[in-house]
């Protein structure tokens, strides 16, 4: 609605708008966390119930301090990563194939839209009692379920693509695999980019529930060992720890498709939440 | 028929696959029990009454969390769109929050509301809330400004404004917010009640597998993928419906 009054104002106002909107942004988290300590404080809930925020932060900083933060970081991220570029590699080369030969879409398309709205992570006692309890279960589970979206976005993305640049490209003589690399898959990535973009948090939270319900160290272990014991501040510890995380993660990836987008006219669009 | 026969003849396939790999022991029959055990399994559990005693507390977590999702995130989303300060105060929190695996949640809701339903119950909420205030939110924003102004200088007031224009062209996002929250709904569910719980058709899983009877382990697997699959389904079909009035269907 405020459309037409930006406009009309000079650069300066703008300025001064965009440094208040920033300052509004770290105000409501900064109030979020004083309400948080304030509301520990006042003794209405128990310290155990709800640590103050300042408690859980010396928790952190004692985690960073002796390494084990790091640790809990690196291995969960490990996990989860590996598992989304699994996801990623087997969802795009699915969906070109399923897009492009007819006996790959016949024979996968049930599967996967059967398959898409079924939560997977039901079949975690299954992949252990294939595959143990270590990183390889974790790790099949995670690209388990982020594999799905990858693979409807890409046959969407490629289904999708004009069939003027398909003839243009063809009448100039492009062979398939050279249309595959210089005209599918460009024309599709901004669609197949959003299938990865909606993959990655499913792919964290697979990778947290996994490390919780067969232990083994990361950022999920850690918090259920706390819990287990009964330590509240060491379970808020975790849970700020995988907020911040993930959401450096979710925002690297938005970073990553602006990035890789610039040619592309819906860089120019502000993006949404 | 014929049709729907041919289109789904892969997962047939599939079935018969693994009928016959675990028949001839090709991989062993306790890793992979034949589906004709897994069926008799489900019978058994079935009549015994074990598949609905635990089957009712599940779907009530999922029902009650999901509904108070979708009505919290519905009007926190609406007024997010509306109202500048309620965007300015909580706009950053929803964006801070939404990446946050919502699995990190289970220790803490048990910490405040116990191992019982009210735990699964603001799991739940918690998890799916933010998708709908999202779907509500982007939804309500690309309101056609055409229909406000008609509205407004036909004289409605503002929460009437909000009840018949911003809400009806709010609706196609919304409720694709809301397909993603029925989808988290039952992978919340399903995980909280094999960490930690002591009835439900996660806790049933855990149970099975650890006492070693896999065949029903599966069964109960197959049941709740099969549940999950079936609510999506139904969905869509009611969102096709609640969607009928537009020019252009939904994709």
């Amino acid at each position: 609605m405020s459309g037409t009054a930006s406009a009309a104002e000079p650069n300066a106002g703008r300025a001064v708008r965009a440094a208040a909107w920033a300052v509004a942004h770290l105000g409501s988290i900064a109030g979020l966390l004083v309400g948080w300590e304030l509301f520990a404080r006042s003794g209405a809930v128990t310290m155990f119930m709800l640590p103050p925020f300042s408690a859980v932060a010396e928790r952190i900083w004692a985690e960073a301090v002796d390494g084990n933060l790091w640790l809990n970081i690196g291995l969960t991220l490990y996990r989860a990563f590996v598992g989304f570029l699994l996801a990623c590699a087997i969802g795009v080369g699915l969906g070109i194939a399923m897009a492009r030969t007819r006996w790959a879409r016949w024979f996968f398309d049930p599967i996967i839209s059967v398959g898409f709205p079924m939560p997977k992570v039901v079949f975690l006692p299954v992949v252990i009692l294939w595959l143990g309890v270590f990183d390889v279960s974790k790790i099949t589970m995670v690209a388990l379920e982020a594999v799905f979206p990858v693979v409807t976005a890409t046959v969407l993305g490629i289904q999708g693509v004009g069939h003027e640049l398909l003839w243009s490209a063809r009448n100039m003589g492009a062979k398939d695999r050279e249309l595959l690399w210089q005209v599918l898959l460009p024309a599709a990535f901004p669609q197949i980019m959003t299938g990865i973009q909606v993959a990655l948090p499913i792919a964290l939270i697979v990778a947290v529930f996994t490390e919780m319900a067969m232990g083994g160290f990361g950022l999920g272990g850690a918090m259920m060992q706390a819990s287990r014991f009964a330590d509240s501040r060491g379970v808020f510890a975790g849970i700020v720890e995988i907020a911040v995380v993930g959401y450096c993660v979710v925002k690297g990836l938005a970073i990553v498709r602006w990035r890789l987008l610039l040619w592309h006219q819906e860089a120019v669009a502000p993006s949404t939440v | 028929m014929r049709a729907a026969l041919i289109r789904y003849s892969p997962l047939l396939i599939l079935a018969l696959a693994w009928q016959l790999t675990s028949q001839f022991e090709l991989v062993s029959s306790t890793a992979l029990p034949p589906l004709s055990e897994i069926g008799t399994a489900w019978l058994d559990l079935l009549t015994s009454g074990d598949l609905q005693k635990n089957a009712a507390p599940s779907l009530y977590r999922g029902g009650v969390g999901l509904m108070l999702a979708i009505a919290f995130g519905t009007v926190l989303g609406i007024a997010m769109a509306w109202w500048r300060p309620v965007n300015v105060a909580l706009g950053p929190l929803v964006e801070a929050f939404y990446p946050m695996p919502k699995s990190a949640l289970i220790p803490v809701t048990v910490l405040w509301l116990g191992f019982g339903d009210g735990s699964k119950i603001l799991l739940i909420l918690l998890g799916c809330m933010l998708p709908v205030t999202i779907g509500a939110y982007n939804g309500a924003r690309s309101t056609e400004h055409l229909l406000v102004w008609s509205a407004r200088s036909m004289g409605a007031s503002r929460l009437r404004m909000v009840w018949d224009v911003v809400l009806p062209s709010a609706l196609p996002d919304l409720l694709n917010g809301i397909r993603t929250a029925l989808a988290l709904a039952f992978i919340l569910m399903v995980t909280s009640e094999l960490i930690v719980a002591r009835e439900g058709l996660g806790n049933l899983i855990g149970f099975l597998g650890a006492n070693g009877s896999y065949a029903a382990m599966y069964a109960v697997v197959l049941t709740v993928a099969f549940l999950g699959f079936a609510a999506d389904r139904i969905y869509q079909v009611f969102m096709q419906r609640a969607l009928a009035w537009r020019e252009t269907g939904i994709a």
